[in-house]
């Protein structure tokens, strides 16, 4: 036989560090990282490139004179810099991300491949439109999804965000109200007080003013407010209100509240943040909607961000269509697809552009392909499953931890600080969280509930990784309400300790700048 | 109507606080605000000559956990603002009620003071809260 000539040990022995400190400052595999202009310096080039031979100057007097200062990096040092920055940080595709409000869902890799396709991902749009049908029939197959499952009848594409697809639904708005001679008078808009701030920032943008409207005990509009803010209504442009709410609610009295903004002349905006929860189930055109957007990374899985802007399709009622933004695409008699573009014909009453071309074509893709692979059945499916998740988690953890609002929630569940000790805060229970390997719950949000913590799961949580996430978070929760000094230390384990959010918003460093060196010290 | 010879110190339900002397009244937020409010990051005051109704959105807070509205407690125009908070947005925590005062407004109805509460008053209504 052979041996183990060399003694290479093959179980470990029950020995520990007093100390935790490495020299290398990294923490085992988890590398330490320094900034870019820290590694490398500006004497130094990752390229090594002859002299171009022929050409000549062109810039004249406009050179450069002084160097640039920026770090030269080689290829693995520029690499491992982004790696190592990329496992400092948390994402979806490593956990479940309960941040409410944002649907941090799965991104499907089937999205993914057909994005990358040549016909979708190698063209240009300023190709002529004859060689880009397949595209512009998908811009337009996705638009009729939207239409359908909004029961909307128009949609504008090109928004490139939600806050873009509100800009855009409120300039509709606008639009509408120069043509009926009232943009002067009608100025006001509802907004509800637990509104995302996207809306009353979206309202004033748009030359309006906010006026805001209470919330009741059931964390839903207060009708009672809402009417007396509509008594005196010739000055109503319209309200901005999000369904299902930012509580996670369902504003159960919508119908009653569009009816009442149609007849005080107004435009209901509905804020499709959270449409995902309500897929399948209602159609924001049967509620009296006449402009909502929708986040395709919220509800229909493209990344958020979107490797570049995101997207924010806007569907539009009877009423506004009209005044929707060019281009968009249509298709002719003869069966090409083509993008109106000028603001004449069809859309002689268009409020105009929004962006340079036609909209986030990767991002349609994406949207498109969870559409088709999931079916209407399957949205429904997905929309359902959120709201069933959501509904475990908060069934869960009421029992140590406090639900504002009776009964079951939508998409997302919602808590108040109100059970825990004296001294401990939603701050000290969403950094615990980050030393249980989760990334927090979205915190003091919405303003209506104190210390608020919303949770949302998504559909695309495991009952065993729910479970998993609740086990972690009724613990901490349980220290807080027993007071649990520890906890206003944490996180503990993370790369950074906790950070000082008030002096990084007095005092932000905006620029890197080369250290000081340190001044000699003075003789004796 | 009374007019305050000496400065005297009123408040709103929404936590400003107004001092009134003569034709004058310097306008902050009180310690119960600052407090709730949390470390104070950025202040937005208005500008010199503007005028205001009460109710008015006058003045911006914002804090670590969230930006709020410093609304104007009676008419009045602006006649002078404590530009040293810009630079300084931490003086609303630490001096609330003195270094850290927002603005002086002109007042235009001095009859309007009588609407607002007095020190005791206001100490009975925080208790409510």
């Amino acid at each position: 036989m052979s041996m183990n000539t060399q003694g290479r040990p093959t179980s470990p022995e029950s020995v520990s560090m007093s100390s935790i400190e490495t020299v290398s400052g990294s923490r085992g595999l988890l590398q330490h990282e320094d900034l870019l202009f820290e590694i490398g310096t500006s004497e130094t080039t990752g390229v090594d490139l002859p002299a171009p031979k022929g050409t000549k100057n062109r810039l004249g007097g406009v050179t450069r004179k002084v160097p640039t200062g920026l770090p030269g990096l080689s290829e693995p040092q520029a690499v491992r810099h982004y790696m190592r920055l990329s496992q400092k940080n948390y994402a979806i595709d490593l956990g479940l991300f309960p941040l409410g409000s944002c649907t941090m869902k799965h991104n499907p890799r089937l999205n993914e491949k057909m994005a990358r396709l040549p016909g979708f991902g190698d063209i240009h749009p300023l190709q002529p439109q004859a060689t880009v049908q397949g595209a512009l029939e998908l811009i337009d197959e996705l638009a009729t999804w939207l239409k359908t499952l909004t029961n909307m009848p128009a949609v504008a594409m090109s928004p490139k965000a939600g806050a873009h697809g509100e800009f855009c639904g409120m300039m509709a708005i606008r639009q509408a109200l120069i043509a009926r001679g009232e943009v002067e008078t009608r100025k006001r808009v509802l907004v509800p007080e637990s509104a995302h701030g996207t809306n009353p920032a979206t309202a004033v943008q748009c030359g309006f003013i906010v006026d805001e409207i209470k919330a009741n005990k059931r964390g839903r509009v207060d009708m009672a407010d809402l009417k007396a803010k509509l008594e005196k209504s010739d000055d109503i442009a319209g309200i901005m209100l999000t369904n299902p709410n930012t509580c996670g609610l369902f504003e159960t009295d919508i119908k009653e509240i569009a009816d009442l903004i149609h007849a005080a002349g107004g435009y209901f905006y509905c804020d499709g943040a959270n449409f995902n929860a309500i897929v399948g189930r209602v159609r924001p055109g049967d509620l009296g909607v006449d402009a909502m957007h929708i986040n395709l990374h919220k509800t229909f899985s493209t990344p958020h961000g979107g490797g570049g802007p995101g997207s924010g399709p806007t569907v539009l009622s009877e009423a506004l269509a009209p005044y929707a933004p060019v281009p968009f695409v249509v298709k002719d008699a003869d069966g090409m697809y083509r993008l109106v573009e000028d603001i004449e014909g069809v859309a002689s009453e268009s409020f105009g552009r929004m962006v340079a071309f036609h909209g986030q074509m990767g991002m349609f893709v994406r949207a498109l392909t969870y559409i088709l692979s999931h079916g209407a059945d399957g949205l429904k499916q997905a929309s359902e499953d959120a709201v069933l998740n959501a509904n475990y988690i908060q069934a869960r953890l009421k029992k140590v931890m406090t639900a504002p609002f009776e009964g079951y929630c939508m998409h997302e569940a919602l808590f108040s600080d109100a059970f825990t000790a004296e001294g401990i805060e939603t701050i000290d229970i969403a950094k615990a969280l980050i030393d249980e390997g989760y990334h927090p719950m979205t915190m003091y949000f919405p303003l209506v509930v104190h210390g608020a913590m919303l949770i949302e799961p998504t559909e695309s949580e495991s009952k065993a990784e729910l479970d998993r996430f609740c086990d972690a978070l009724e613990s901490i929760a349980r220290r807080a309400a027993q007071g649990d000094e520890a906890l206003k230390g944490a996180p503990y384990l993370a790369p950074m300790r906790r950070l000082d959010e008030t002096k990084a918003a007095r005092k932000p460093v905006l620029k890197w700048a080369e250290p000081e060196e340190a001044p000699p010290v003075a003789a004796e | 109507m009374t007019r305050y010879t000496q400065p005297t110190t009123f408040y709103t339900e929404d936590h400003e606080w107004v001092t009134v002397h003569n034709d004058l009244a310097t306008v902050g937020i009180t310690h119960y605000a600052e407090n709730a409010l949390g470390d104070i990051v950025f202040v937005e005051l208005p500008e010199v000559g503007a005028e205001f109704a009460p109710g008015d959105d006058m003045a911006v807070v914002e804090s670590v956990k969230a930006a709020s509205d410093v609304y104007a407690p009676i008419h009045g125009k602006v006649v002078e603002v404590n530009g040293a908070l810009s630079d300084k947005p931490e003086t609303v925590n630490e001096s609330p009620t003195e270094k850290g005062w927002f603005c002086v407004l002109e007042i235009k109805d001095g009859a309007e003071i009588a609407g607002l509460m007095d020190e005791a008053a206001y100490k009975a209504y925080c208790e409510t809260l």
